[in-house]
């Protein structure tokens, strides 16, 4: 009995998983897929090659939503280990409001936030400018990255720092040689977060970026409302790369006692 | 090298509470001090006063003459070993060793030398490229030393440094630690919470209580002269009678109780009215009732109401009255039996009542 249980479990684990997977796989190489046929009754790399041909824009777009992540990624590192440490080591007044700021915009639903966004940003701009999906991206990734970078800095004993004053390093000296190094797992943890979140967000960018911004998520819903599902499943599988990649990464990376000290 | 370290009337608060109320102590070169204390008696701050890493609010700290009051820890020349010994795990043995090295600018041949000597001192030997993380708690210990020594320190501090190892390396570390503290004649300021350490290892006890110094002077002086009931207790002689005392004819005359005899004693006066008298269990005896008293020594009797074996004697819990003492003797006696508690007038710490 049991192993039957066992056995239904994992097949629908890789029927959900593995099924829609599959399902891209097969129409990135249909080049003809009419109902009521089982599979597509033509097979090819025609629209592979449409995707990657160097004018087409699907590459465009892979290249500057890739572009736009990198920058989100800086602007997120460039605020959160400045912030991350202050309020690691509790030197901030006002600490849980601080953390609770950087969590609001995840609180509400995000469509309304993005449109009140895109008509702020109107006003000075910043709509249909890579500055202005960065920002977006950015405000969405902070909360990400603060957090981790808080964890991450918690988990440093300050003895280790006191350590090394101790032994004569000064107060920058002690933070790039022995804080951020013990840290480091953390931080690029969330970086990859970031990173990947940018990739794939979708309801800022269209909001704030569109029609000028074309991101890679953006190309794959215009295609896939467009009846082009061919193009549609190569960008989803294109997306799909970095996140496994990096997915590995973080696994190796992140180690339970950052993860256990989490929103202290 | 090592400097003079002067310690003046430092005081120090944490969030509005005062922890160190005026401590003023001078550490002699080369002198190795203890400070002795329970937990919360401000032995640590005044250590992290000295290092730099506690605010000092009032007061002066003193190096070799220079105002070092509040000099960034960083500026000191001050070596610290951690209760946690606080070693990097990112760097080897040889980088955690060698590091205040790299920041004085050494030279790598010579760091790598200089680490080299060190871990051999300490008797870790090609355990300079391991990690940290895969040493053991002793081996821990000494990168921890060797990290201090390496830079050649004016005075090294010790923060409960043995405290995290097993009760039989301990032993060990201490005779160590102080034969290695000798030979480098480096000024040293331990704290502990274990007397015997502190016994074993300082030229001088300082022993603190509540923010101030309580006593100061060689172990055998604070073992055998307490200034008060609290440092009396604290070095051991936790069973405490209470006597009425007059002086007679220069010795100190106890007046009968309820289960004691008139006895005249010679101890420090001048003691008159209630007093507290202070003994430890190893320094009384048990003597059967019916025997005389003997001469010089105040009796007690009572009844054994409790018997253990800690090893090499046995220790009694005798009552007397509505109290009870612990009292070690080498003969085995059954619980049950009458007892008299035997205290030789050196055995003695008496304070006035109204100090305790």
């Amino acid at each position: 009995m049991k192993w039957i249980l066992r056995a239904a479990v994992l097949a629908s684990i890789v029927f959900f998983v593995l099924g829609p997977l599959a399902n891209l796989a097969i129409w990135s190489v249909a080049e003809q897929w009419f109902w009521p046929h089982r599979l597509p009754s033509q097979w090819g790399f025609r629209f592979w090659e449409v995707v990657f041909r160097p004018t087409g824009r699907a590459m465009e777009a892979l290249w500057l939503s890739i572009w736009i992540a990198l920058l989100t990624t800086a602007v997120c590192l460039a605020v959160s280990i400045p912030a991350g440490y202050a309020l690691a080591r509790g030197r901030l007044p006002w600490r849980p409001v601080v953390m609770l700021v950087f969590l609001l915009p995840q609180a509400f639903p995000n469509l309304p936030v993005y449109i009140n966004i895109a008509r702020i940003f109107f006003e000075f701009d910043l709509n249909g400018t890579v500055a202005g999906v960065v920002m977006v991206h950015a405000v969405h990734g902070l909360v990400f990255s603060v957090w981790i970078a808080t964890a991450a800095f918690a988990a440093v004993d300050p003895e280790l720092e006191q350590a090394a004053r101790n032994m004569g390093a000064s107060g920058p000296r002690t933070f790039f040689e022995v804080t951020l190094p013990l840290a480091l797992p953390g931080i690029v943890a969330s970086a990859i977060f970031v990173f990947l979140e940018s990739l794939d967000e979708f309801t800022g960018s269209y909001f704030v970026g569109a029609p000028e911004i074309r991101t890679l998520p953006l190309l794959l819903y215009s295609a896939g409302a467009g009846g082009n599902i061919q193009i549609a499943a190569i960008s989803a599988l294109i997306l799909l790369v970095p996140s496994i990649l990096f997915m590995l990464l973080v696994e190796r990376f992140l180690k339970g006692e950052v993860l256990a000290k989490m929103g202290r | 090298m090592s400097a003079r370290l002067e310690i003046e009337r430092v005081e120090a608060a944490y969030s509005g509470t005062r922890v160190l109320k005026g401590v003023s102590l001078d550490v002699a070169p080369g002198e190795f001090v203890a400070l002795l204390g329970s937990s919360g008696c401000g032995k640590t701050t005044l250590l992290r006063c000295v290092s730099g890493f506690v605010p000092v609010a009032g007061g002066a700290v003193r190096m070799g003459g220079r105002d070092i009051t509040h000099a960034p820890p960083d500026k000191r020349e001050m070596a610290m070993v951690f209760q946690s010994y606080a070693l990097w795990p990112h760097m080897t043995v040889a980088q955690n060793v060698g590091y205040g090295l790299r920041l004085r600018g050494v030279a790598r041949a010579a760091i790598a030398e200089r680490v080299a000597a060190t871990l051999a001192m300490l008797k870790l030997d090609g355990l300079g490229e391991r990690n940290v993380t895969q040493l053991s708690g002793g081996q821990r210990q000494r990168v921890a030393l060797g990290r201090a020594l390496a830079i050649d320190p004016q005075i090294l501090l010790l923060d409960e440094p043995l405290s995290n190892l097993d009760a039989r390396i301990r032993e060990d570390v201490r005779h160590e630690i102080k034969a290695l503290q000798r030979r480098l004649g480096i000024t040293t300021i331990h704290v502990t919470h274990d007397r015997e350490e502190a016994m074993v290892m300082a030229d001088r006890i300082v022993i603190l209580d509540a923010g101030q110094i309580a006593q100061a002077g060689p172990p055998e002086e604070v073992y055998n002269r307490p200034v008060s009931p609290f440092v009396a207790s604290f070095m051991g002689a936790n069973n405490v009678v209470r006597l009425d005392a007059a002086m007679s004819g220069g010795r100190v005359r106890i007046a009968a109780g309820p289960h004691n005899r008139e006895t005249d004693l010679t101890a420090a006066g001048p003691l008159e009215g209630p007093v507290v008298a202070h003994f430890r269990s190893e320094a009384a005896r048990l003597g059967v009732i019916d025997e005389d008293a003997v001469d010089n020594a105040l009796a007690l009797d009572g009844r054994i109401v409790q018997a253990a074996y800690p090893g090499g004697f046995w220790r009694y819990a005798v009552a007397v009255g509505d109290r009870q003492f612990l009292v070690d003797d080498a003969r085995k006696l059954d619980v049950g039996l009458p007892a008299r508690i035997v205290l030789p007038a050196d055995a003695l710490h008496f304070f006035s009542a109204s100090e305790a």
